[in-house]
């Protein structure tokens, strides 16, 4: 009786443990709002193209470059630590893949505001005000030429910076010229707000500040000193 | 010498279906005017004011980022525009015809190769289709806004053709389907301007 028991147990776990294998260690995750929760700022035909088809194709594209490598089961930041030994398809591919969705986490419908708690204080602090932060950030988006990012980050010594990347590079990767713990970004690739705002990336910014989501910055802020 | 900024040799909607009028008149009136002014306050500020681009560009990486990029932009999209034609489309004639066969077997494989740059070059860049020091083709892409002429070139050459793979150039009609709008494009090439560049260069 015992032993049938034990192969029941075992039988019933088969279907997890194949779910298990099934499930890939780097995930797509779900966008999440819906396309037009962050409308007017953001429109819903960017964010469904820019979500379905421009984030999608980069996760795909990723997970093409690592299979059969150790990286299928390397976690993101690791990967980014050796990025200069990898080829451009992993470097860009993973780049996309971890931007987007560490992004879509930067925003959130009734969004904006200040930060408040210790990362409001450390921008004070850091930028002489909230006002002088903001201004600094879309002036290094503004000026990032061609395809790119920009970042707020925490430093080795705990000191909050912005930088720009280009392409789909971030503070991680082992490249980057000014590397750090990214709290808060933005995509300034053209694809990001061309359908709506065209030429006027300024314009696109402005409206963006509209959409932010301070918690999460706040909550990735205290991790990285955490880290320290 | 003064710079003067082109006008565009046709109408913003000559090129429908194909590029779409809307896109050409942001491209022309926003993104190309605003290349022009920022080269022409940046070059003020050098000693190579009043330099032809193409003496520019063979000195470029000793001037600043803003001469580079936006000197690049003004170049590349007056270079860009005369390169197509609402009569365009069809295949090259002539020498340049022959070149290309004897370079790349075919001309269906030269735009195989020439599609292939333009698809693969990762963000915002150009494909350009140029003449080497020793008049053979050669299929390359670029970064931002670079093109061969600059001393910064990994492929150092004279550009004859070149296709703007910015988003901004199709956004507005095919997002983020950047290889059709590489196929729309050969509908519109004005293979007679392409030519007469090409022989300009080998005479």
């Amino acid at each position: 009786m015992k032993k049938i028991l034990v192969y029941f147990v075992v039988l019933m776990a088969i279907p997890f443990a194949l779910k298990a294998q099934q499930e890939p260690f780097h995930k797509f995750a779900p966008l999440p709002y819906a396309y037009d929760a962050l409308e007017p700022y953001i429109d819903k035909m960017t964010m469904e193209i820019h979500y379905d088809k421009h984030h999608r194709a980069y996760y795909n594209n990723f997970m093409a470059a690592v299979k059969g490598t150790e990286l299928e089961k390397t976690p993101m930041l690791s990967i980014f630590a050796t990025i200069s030994t990898q080829p451009a398809a992993i470097r860009n591919n993973a780049g996309g893949y971890w931007n987007h969705e560490m992004f879509w986490n930067c925003m959130k419908p009734n969004g904006g505001g200040a930060p408040t708690g210790k990362l409001g204080e450390a921008i004070t602090s850091t930028f002489g005000s909230f006002d002088n932060f903001k201004k600094q950030f879309a002036e290094a988006g503004v000026k990032r030429f061609g395809s790119g990012w920009v970042w707020l980050v925490v430093g080795k010594d705990g000191k909050l910076f912005i930088s720009s990347t280009a392409n789909q590079d971030n503070p991680l990767m082992n490249i980057a010229e000014q590397p750090g713990t990214p709290v808060f970004c933005l995509d300034v690739w053209e694809h990001a707000y061309y359908l709506k705002y065209q030429n006027k990336r300024g314009d696109y910014i402005n409206a963006w500040w509209n959409a932010v989501n301070w918690d999460f910055a706040q909550k990735l802020y205290a991790e990285a000193l955490e880290k320290k | 010498m003064d710079y003067q900024f082109p006008s565009l040799p046709y109408a913003f909607n000559a090129l429908e279906p194909h590029i779409d009028a809307q896109t050409m008149e942001i491209h022309y009136t926003k993104h190309h005017k605003t290349y022009f002014d920022k080269f022409v306050a940046a070059i003020k500020e050098t000693e190579s004011n009043g330099k032809s681009l193409e003496e520019i560009f063979a000195n470029v990486s000793k001037l600043p980022m803003a001469v580079r990029n936006h000197g690049g932009g003004l170049y590349n999209h007056t270079m860009f525009w005369e390169s197509m034609s609402p009569n365009g489309g069809g295949v090259p004639a002539g020498k340049l015809s022959d070149a290309i066969n004897a370079m790349y077997g075919s001309f269906e494989d030269f735009k195989t190769k020439f599609n292939d740059a333009a698809a693969n070059r990762f963000g915002s860049g150009w494909a350009w289709l140029s003449v080497k020091a020793d008049n053979s083709l050669c299929v390359c892409s670029s970064a931002n806004q670079d093109n061969p002429l600059m001393d910064t070139s990994d492929c150092p050459a004279t550009p004859i053709l070149g296709l703007d793979v910015w988003e901004h150039a199709y956004y507005l009609k095919f997002q983020n389907r950047r290889p059709e709008y590489i196929s729309a494009f050969w509908n519109v090439v004005n293979w007679e301007v392409i030519e007469a560049r090409y022989n300009s260069i080998v005479k």
